[in-house]
This record gives structure tokens, C-alpha cells and sequence, in this order.
């Protein structure tokens, strides 16, 4: 089997597997208080964690480019309640106009 | 993005249950992010090809492991002679995240365990988010059909750019890569209700940011994953 075969097979038991541990293993019951709780806090800690790598994370390093700025356009119109359809439009925009200049 | 019946109707459905309005109303609230995420499918199509992954290998990779960002470290660090073992460490890591994204969604994901299984499959970071009410809720419709609407554009995608080739560019000269952090504190926004988001929110930032330069990428976002134990205690 070649290389890309097995990175395919292995990367892609390994990440079902891991989408599906916790569904398989306790799915449709209910969590306990504290787990709850903890889950909770985990979707503002996770969302919070993407935005901060998805705008400035180069592999290791931090970079400002233009990804951050179309995240400021962002935060100023989640400001002033724009939809987030509008939001990420802008952000794109903002992103891909400061590249073509 | 969701107008007013739409959000009628979320209040009015059980997180677990499954409607056909609900599924509809996920697919469209993730139109413009299954546009971003094709555009990368098709560029994650002809990075495979041009670099002797193979198209097959892609097509196959897109339908099964359905993580972009393992996806592209994997295929990156395999052309770039890193080896087998790199690439699959790095992808790992970067899919590290969903054992506990899966677990926060695991109450709503109900059926038999093959049928859990196949609904986990469409779990990403992006349906995930777009299917948080926000107190540890979520929504089985929004997520089902979200996850359902990326999945098909990044495996069409993946299918447009071996076959097609580079017919689109370099989706970050569209800026779609600047559409993803955007999405995610627009939602974000929406979930910081109380004190202890805003803590657990300020948190996750301030590890990922400070691990960034220290550790392998996707290590930043498990190690956040950790400010959930301000949920340990109650208030």
C-alpha cells in the first residue's frame, strides 16, 4: 500500500473514531449536572480557541494578515447587530480586497 | 441569518428532535460557509493531485475523514517528505478536538449505535457551532442538516478539483479563509450569556493564543478545550 493510502486509512479511522466515541458511547442519555455545566463552557471556550487560530495561526507562528482584518470588520458589525450572514460576507470581502490591492 | 419563524420554530423543537424544518433551516444557515468550505475542496483536490496523492486517495480521504484542516496537514506534510508518521500525527491532532465536541452533542444524538455513528460522521467545527443554543444545548436538526450541506460540498469539491483541476484559483485570494474566524465570533456573540461563558470564552482564547508558537497546530485548540472546568463547579 502506498504512503497515501495509509495516511487515508489511518487518519480516517482515527478521526470517525474519534467523532464518534462520545455519540456511540453514551448517545441519547442524558449528562449529569456537572457535565453539563462543563459542556457548556466548553462551545464559548472551543469558538473562542477557532476564532483566535483560524485569524492569526501560520503553523507556528502568529501572523497578522489580512485574515485578522476581516475579523475587525467582523467584531464592528456584530456590534451593531448585523446578521451573521452579512458578517462573514464582509469578512471575506474585507479579506480579498486587501489582497487584490 | 435566521429570521423570525425560524427562530419560532427552534424554540419550539426538543434539541433532540429531528423535523424536516429544522434540517432545512440548518442547510441554509450554513449556505455561505458550504460555498467557503467547496472552494477549499476543490483546492484540497488539486493539492492532492498536483502533489502525488492521488485523486482517488482525496476523493476517498473527503468522504471519510471529512476534517479539513487534517486533510491539508496530512496531504502538505506527506509532499513535503515529512513521512507517514508526521502526517498522521499532525492530522490527528488537528482532529483532536471532536472527541470532545462529539461528547458535548452526545445527549441529542440518539437511535441505534450505527445510526449514532453515522449522525457523528457530520459532526465539524462549523455545524457543531452553528447548532449551539448556547447553556450547553444543541440542536439536532441544525446540526444534521448543516453537516449534511458541507459534507456534500467539500466531497463535491474534493470530486471538482481532481477531476477539474485548478479552475478556481486560490480560494485566500477570495478571502473565504477570513469567512471562517468571522462565523465563529459571530457565534461566539451569541453564547456569551452569562459570566461563566464570558470566563470559559476569554480562557480558551488566551491558551490557544499563548500555545500557538510552543506546539503542534490543533494542540492549541485541545489544550482550550480545558477551560470547560470552569463548569466544575456550580455558581
Amino acid at each position: 500500500m502506498s504512503d497515501a493510502w495509509v495516511v487515508v486509512l489511518v487518519v480516517g479511522v482515527a478521526t470517525m473514531s474519534l467523532k464518534a466515541a462520545g455519540p456511540v458511547a453514551i448517545g441519547g442519555r442524558e449528562l449529569p449536572p456537572r457535565a453539563l455545566r462543563m459542556v457548556a463552557a466548553l462551545a464559548p471556550a472551543l469558538l473562542a480557541a477557532l476564532v483566535v487560530t483560524q485569524a492569526v495561526e501560520d503553523g507556528q507562528d502568529i501572523v497578522f494578515d489580512e485574515r485578522l482584518a476581516g475579523l475587525a470588520v467582523a467584531a464592528v458589525l456584530l456590534a451593531f447587530r448585523v446578521p451573521i450572514l452579512g458578517v462573514v460576507v464582509a469578512a471575506a470581502a474585507t479579506a480579498a480586497i486587501l489582497r487584490a490591492l | 441569518m435566521s429570521t423570525g419563524s425560524d427562530a419560532t420554530a427552534t424554540a419550539e423543537r426538543a434539541p433532540g428532535e429531528l423535523t424536516r424544518a429544522g434540517v432545512l433551516q440548518g442547510a441554509r444557515a450554513a449556505v455561505p460557509l458550504a460555498i467557503a468550505v467547496g472552494a477549499f475542496g476543490i483546492s484540497f483536490g488539486v493539492l492532492a493531485t498536483s502533489s502525488g496523492f492521488g485523486g482517488l486517495a482525496a476523493i476517498v480521504m473527503s468522504a471519510t475523514t471529512f476534517s479539513g484542516a487534517s486533510q491539508f496537514a496530512a496531504v502538505s506534510i506527506l509532499a513535503s517528505g515529512g513521512g507517514v508518521g508526521a502526517a498522521v500525527l499532525a492530522a490527528v491532532l488537528l482532529a483532536g478536538r471532536y472527541g470532545p465536541i462529539g461528547l458535548s452533542v452526545a445527549p441529542i444524538l440518539h437511535g441505534r449505535a450505527v445510526l449514532r455513528f453515522l449522525q457523528s460522521q457530520l459532526i465539524i467545527d462549523e455545524s457543531w457551532a452553528l447548532s449551539s443554543r448556547g447553556g450547553g444545548e444543541f440542536d439536532r436538526s441544525i446540526l444534521l442538516g448543516a453537516g449534511g450541506l458541507i459534507f456534500v460540498s467539500w466531497f463535491a469539491g474534493t470530486l471538482l478539483g481532481v477531476v477539474g483541476g485548478d479552475f478556481l484559483g486560490d480560494p485566500e485570494s477570495l478571502g473565504l479563509d477570513a469567512a471562517f474566524p468571522a462565523l465563529f465570533l459571530g457565534l461566539l456573540a451569541g453564547q456569551v450569556k452569562d459570566r461563566r461563558a464570558f470566563v470559559a470564552a476569554i480562557l480558551g482564547a488566551v491558551i490557544a493564543l499563548a500555545l500557538i508558537p510552543f506546539v503542534r497546530p490543533g494542540i492549541p485548540i485541545i489544550a482550550a478545550a480545558l477551560a470547560c472546568f470552569v463548569g466544575w463547579r456550580r455558581e
